[in-house]
């Protein structure tokens, strides 16, 4: 453990040591950001009311569109001549959200960070090839920075920038030990490397992979597992309060240990906004209790998932959130039904020989229309069209038996879904601007 | 005797097909017989090569996804009802046609049947049996 005496603390002093911070946050939050000010005033609400942790219901969510209001600098809790970086997330809408930090910020995200490398696993020893994006996106600095602070030799790969080719011919030649990057960019780079013939077992030096930064399955795990020859780990983070590190998988691999001396966790209805028991699945929220340039209070991160608070084989003590199950933003109305492009890949990676890549095209006829497409692996082809289309009533079964809406599934050829080394464009909306 | 057909999956859209053969031409394969069966928005490429596993591997590398599989290559007679003579004898026996297609082969004119069956052994007992003839692979490739 990189933090032991933190990482193992008991339950109850770790709580504590929450209130304890959680008092001056809300103090700091209050007497240096208007717009918290403001909040806690139309809420009535003083710092002092803050007494003990199930007072943090009291205080008002801050949602994205409040980042997005104050744009690009109102919600920095320090002055600009502090802030030594920015990251930002352009998102969909069109309006980006800025996150400052200050040096203390970067220092601790590194910390953080070198703790979630530690507990998946990775050493000083290590060569570790990130292959996440580096610049205004979090997961490429933010890996790096904690990569160094653990010791670990960082080939700054950065998946968009460096050709796949060359990543693989990095892991091959510089013998990575530790590879961070998307899902999905896992599954292309194997895909790749297969292609130029690689056996990652004799070829690739690999034990550990570090994927996030979009939702994936245990299948998926399996398959990149298999492929690439290494223990995946799934990591957390959101680049509204640092980036990746706030959430990492340990050894156990039973859900994602939150740090609980630098978060408070909560898991809420996302429709009554009511704070739910651990166990109960909801929608996320995250306060900051370390946070310099822009702490958040109560943070709604839009990620659906579990809490458990029971203690970890580890021996951490630290809640661990599950598997991410789907994004409230992400989630899809498909004739009144809701549909998280998550529970597609579920059914997909259930079949032997497809999901790897897919895409789900949402268009409206009169009605929303679903449709899946899938392509056909060697492995599922048939010479026949009737096993071809034997297999396509399957999916298309499959899916409406877990998603309880029809969807249409269409055999593509390989290569025709578009592979990108970033976020995948799993979904594809086009009822946007149809009535 | 058993002949290897290459199969290629293929979306229903336009092009398709001339991008296999072109693939084919430029690596040097001929094709003797080629037939295309589709089902909606997708369909498969059938075809007899002169080198089948090679074909199979410049259309992988090209990036389609291809089968190779075995099929018989039956000579029918000119005289009428003679595909109708292949298709009873194999009924009677159990053995079911996947699908077949016919191609006219120009040097000995004659046509040949290329049938896909569910059991090959038993085709060829019965087929034999009723003294029609199967065509070897290199057989096939000179005609
Ligand atoms: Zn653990």
């Amino acid at each position: 453990m990189f933090e032991p005496e933190m990482e193992t603390m008991p339950l109850k002093e770790l709580k504590e040591l929450q209130l304890e911070r959680l008092k001056a946050t809300v103090k700091y939050c209050y007497e240096n950001v208007p717009f918290y000010r403001k909040k806690f005033k139309e809420a009535q609400l003083s710092p002092s009311d803050i007494r003990s942790l199930d007072d943090l219901a009291k205080i008002p969510f801050t949602v994205k569109d409040d980042l997005r209001d104050h744009y690009p600098y109102g919600i920095l809790a320090k002055p600009l001549k502090e802030v030594v970086r920015f990251h930002s997330s352009s998102g969909t809408t069109g309006i980006p959200t800025v996150v400052g930090y200050t040096k203390k910020d970067i220092s601790t995200w590194a910390r953080i960070m070198a703790r979630g490398l530690a507990t998946a696993g990775v050493t000083s020893e290590d060569i570790v090839q990130v292959a996440y994006g580096y610049g205004l996106f979090t997961g490429g600095l933010g890996f790096h920075y904690g990569c160094e602070e653990l010791g670990a030799a960082t080939i700054p790969a950065g998946g968009g920038i460096t050709p796949t080719k060359r990543q693989i011919q990095i892991m091959k030649d510089m013998h990575s030990t530790v590879l961070c990057c998307t899902p999905s960019y896992a599954l292309y780079l194997a895909e790749e490397a297969k292609k130029e013939g690689i056996d990652p077992e004799n070829d690739f030096s690999l034990r550990i992979g570090i994927f996030g930064a979009e939702p994936w399955s245990e299948a998926t795990r399996k398959k990149i597992e298999a492929a690439l020859n290494l223990r995946a780990h799934d990591v957390y983070g959101l680049s509204e309060i640092w980036g990746p590190g706030v959430g990492m998988e340990c050894e156990e691999r039973a859900g994602l240990h939150i740090w609980a001396d630098h978060f408070i966790m909560e898991v809420i209805d996302p429709e009554t906004g009511e704070v739910l028991e651990p166990g109960e699945k909801g929608e996320l929220v995250f306060t900051t209790l370390t946070r310099d340039a822009m702490p958040l209070l109560r943070y709604r991160s839009r990620d659906i998932s579990v809490v458990e608070e029971d203690s970890c084989a580890c021996g951490r003590t630290h809640p661990r959130m599950l598997r991410i199950l789907g994004r409230s933003d992400d989630m899809l109305i498909i004739r009144g039904v809701n549909v998280f492009p998550s529970q597609v890949e579920h059914v997909l990676m259930r079949i032997p020989g497809i999901g790897d890549h897919y895409q789900i095209i949402v268009d409206r006829d009169i009605l929303d229309v679903l449709r899946v497409k899938v392509e056909v692996t060697p492995e599922v082809f048939s010479d026949k069209l009737a096993e071809l289309e034997a297999l396509r009533r399957r999916v298309e079964e499959e899916l409406a038996a877990v998603l309880n809406v029809r969807a249409k599934v269409e055999l593509v050829e390989p290569g025709t879904i578009p592979r990108t080394p970033g976020k995948a464009q799993r979904v594809v909306d086009l009822r946007k601007g149809k009535i | 005797m058993v002949v290897e057909q290459v199969s290629v999956f293929v979306e229903n859209k336009p092009g398709r097909l001339s991008k296999v053969t072109e693939i084919l031409g430029e690596a040097g394969i001929n094709i003797r017989a080629l037939s295309i069966a589709e089902l909606g928005e997708f369909g498969v490429i059938r075809l007899i090569v002169d080198k089948p596993h090679e074909a199979k591997a410049v259309l992988t590398n090209s990036g389609f996804t291809v089968g190779v599989n075995k099929v018989l290559a039956i000579e029918m007679g000119d005289e009428p009802g003679s595909l109708a003579k292949i298709a009873s004898a194999l009924g009677d026996a159990g053995v079911n046609i996947d699908y077949a297609y016919a191609f006219i082969a120009r040097a000995k004119e004659k046509a040949v049947l290329i049938a896909r069956v569910d059991d090959i052994k038993k085709a060829e007992e019965v087929l034999s049996r009723e003294g029609i003839r199967l065509l070897e692979a290199d057989e096939l490739q000179s005609i």
